[in-house]
């Protein structure tokens, strides 16, 4: 089998290291340079956030792996097949083993919640019967933390909360393994945001999903990110653990991370991690001597 | 190594018999086994997974499926085949997917009675229209300062010189294929000099005014709900309301003047060139020189003939330009909205110049002007 090993078949998971690697990326939009020789690995089974500055091309990435949008230079390989090869089978043999979230949902305003999932099922595996599709619909319609009615209502009758979770359903249609979250908890409020959250994090064990996460959310990367790609300079400057990026001497990613909203993030989570300890004295303490703190009063 | 999805039933005494599961449990797979998945109704106590290789949400919910309809245990599951499921089972089972619909003559008056709201809506939503550009034409007219010439001029820019070559060339062609078509049946009779009448009376009189109306309803129409009905979705509308403009003066007025304004020269300039095409299409197929064509225009078409072109078309144009801010105007929700009342600017424009049309006809042929 020789390199064709990590290549999964038809009804096979990938067993790779590596689902998604980037090989020196260039995009370039007229004399305007997006990426220079940017390159990324993704580990399979982790969620990798991805941060970066407005215009930094977290997006325009995010489409080259996609095969949106056709990288001037470099290598795009998804579950070990290359899709800058440009042979369409290659394309056409991943594209049911990826799920994408877009950022406002995208989902199909003429369709239902229930129908929107049905799609890609449809255009896939057409062999299936209406009920059974239309049953698969409906549990991932609730997998997705929605509420049953919702299987029936049209995109416009959805909250923006319930639209992403709606987008993220049709997303998880076809049992992908690799999803990709364009900035999924954008515009929702902390709750929401919150709970999106949880439910990225409980699908990936779950299901045993690889995520690649577009993030400006420094909760959501400190919450659930196994690990992080800084963009800036127009490639990836560091893949890390959020500790250890914070250790980092590079101004932007101090900025980011050790500015006011940053540390703001990170002592939220701080008294997550201490809440879960609360019967350990010693937890119990610090957070005392937390709530008693003169800059914490409200 | 790519097998597929299978199962076997074993027989092992009164109803207890295993269905065994193997190769891939996954939404890909699975369709070649739905039917005969289906089949099975026999006495089953166990359902074995230890020989699935494979297991994603479809293949755990068909198990979950199979299990609670053939009131079996699930045995042999692996670890992820026993997570899926935990997650899976009893999601959606029961669920009805198709909403539940009311009786046909439910649903007949219940539309009826939406439709009969929806025009009195309508009404009031024209009549509150209407009155809003009358205000704000008054306050125009009393605040001068605050008209927007800068506007007009772009409007009236948009509107009118960037249509003249479409315009010119719709009419080039509409004024040949009238004097040909008309020669052909005048000839009968021999009478293709009347041609020039033909040519002359009909394009001054109606064509030449009509077809630019559905021209500008066409261009601009449409063009004045679409920016109006995303500027109104991109909160731009709200913007400038809270900056103290109002819409009505800095959007609606200008468009609807210009509309007005340039209708008549659009119209004029339509009607040339229709005698000019027929002229010339005259000239190669009739035999009748292009100048002598245009002398003989002087002679057989009446002046009141212009006059009836150039009295309806600022009427027509006035039309076009309320259609379009209107249905623009009346955009809220989302960007489908937009297509919408795109499409219905534009088919009401139409509707009503035609129908006006109809209306000037009859007045001008009491007036004499036949």
């Amino acid at each position: 089998m020789g390199e064709d090993s990590n290549r999964p078949g038809r009804h096979e998971r990938y067993r790779g290291e590596h689902p998604v690697v980037v090989k020196g990326l260039v995009n370039r939009f007229g004399d305007h340079v997006v990426h220079e020789n940017l390159d990324l690995e993704v580990r399979r089974g982790e969620i990798l956030g991805v941060v970066g500055g407005s215009g930094s091309g977290k997006s325009v990435l995010m489409r080259s792996i996609i095969g949106l949008q056709p990288p001037t230079e470099g290598e795009v390989e998804v579950f070990g097949r290359s899709l800058t090869s440009s042979q369409p089978d290659e394309v056409l043999g991943v594209r049911d083993r990826w799920g994408v979230l877009f950022q406002g949902g995208a989902l199909f305003s003429t369709l239902t919640v229930g129908e929107n999932v049905e799609v890609p099922l449809k255009q896939f595996y057409p062999e299936l019967s209406d009920k059974l599709r239309k049953d698969i619909a409906s549990f991932k319609v609730l997998l997705s933390g929605l509420p049953a009615e919702a299987v029936n209502q049209y995109p416009s009758e959805l909250s923006g909360g319930m639209r992403k979770r709606a987008g993220l359903a049709r997303a998880l249609a076809l049992d992908p393994e690799l999803l990709f979250l364009d900035e999924p908890t954008a515009g929702l409020d902390p709750i929401g945001a919150a709970a999106f959250d949880r439910l990225t994090l409980e699908l990936k064990e779950t299901l045993g999903l690889t995520v690649f996460l577009i993030t400006h959310d420094l909760d959501t990367l400190h919450a659930i990110c196994d690990r992080v790609a800084v963009l800036a300079d127009k490639k990836v400057i560091a893949v890390d653990t959020v500790p250890n990026l914070m250790a980092l001497d590079h101004e932007w990613i101090q900025e980011y991370f050790n500015g006011p909203r940053g540390r703001a993030a990170l002592s939220a989570q701080a008294l997550e991690e201490l809440r879960k300890h609360m019967d350990t004295p010693i937890a119990a303490q610090t957070l005392k001597a937390l709530d008693n703190a003169p800059d914490r009063k409200a | 190594m790519d097998s597929e999805a299978a199962f076997t039933i074993s027989e092992e005494g009164e109803g207890h018999g295993t269905l065994a599961l193997s190769g891939p449990w996954l939404v890909s797979s699975i369709g070649a086994l739905e039917r005969d998945l289906r089949g099975i109704d026999g006495p089953v106590a166990r359902i074995d997974l230890s020989e699935v290789s494979e297991i994603d949400t479809v293949g755990a919910w068909v198990a979950c499926d199979l299990a609670e309809r053939l009131d079996a245990e699930v045995v042999g599951a692996s670890e992820r085949a026993t997570r899926l499921m935990d997650a899976v089972c009893g999601l959606g089972g029961g669920l009805k997917l198709a909403a539940p619909r009311d009786a046909v003559w439910k649903r007949i008056t219940a539309r009826t009675g939406e439709k009969v709201y929806g025009a009195r809506a309508g009404i009031y939503g024209v009549l509150g229209f209407l009155g809003a550009i009358l205000s704000a034409s008054g306050t125009l007219i009393r605040h001068p300062g605050r008209f927007r010439g800068k506007a007009l001029v772009r409007q009236m820019e948009l509107v009118g010189v960037a249509a003249l070559p479409i315009v010119g060339l719709m009419s080039f062609l509409i004024g040949i294929v009238i004097a040909q078509q008309g020669a052909v049946q005048l000839s009968q009779f021999g009478a293709e000099t009347l041609t020039v009448n033909l040519v002359g009376r009909i394009t001054l009189r109606e064509l030449g005014v009509l077809m630019t109306a559905i021209m500008v309803a066409g261009r601009s129409g449409s063009a004045f709900a679409a920016q109006i009905g995303t500027m109104r979705l991109t909160e731009e509308v709200d913007a400038m309301r809270t900056i103290g403009i109002a819409p009505m003066e800095a959007l609606v007025i200008p468009r609807i003047l210009a509309a007005t304004l340039m209708m008549p020269l659009l119209g004029f300039y339509a009607s040339v060139m229709a005698i000019v095409g027929g002229a010339t299409i005259s000239n190669f197929a009739l035999g009748i020189p292009f100048l002598n064509f245009l002398e003989r225009i002087q002679d057989v078409v009446p002046i009141y003939d212009l006059w009836v072109g150039l009295i309806k078309a600022p009427v027509f144009g006035l039309i076009v330009g309320l259609a379009g801010c209107y249905h623009g105007m009346q955009v809220k929700g989302d960007s489908e909205q937009v297509g919408l009342r795109t499409t219905l600017a534009v088919v009401s424009a139409i509707f009503a110049v035609i129908v006006i049309d109809a209306f000037f006809a009859v007045f001008f042929t009491k007036l004499g002007w036949a």
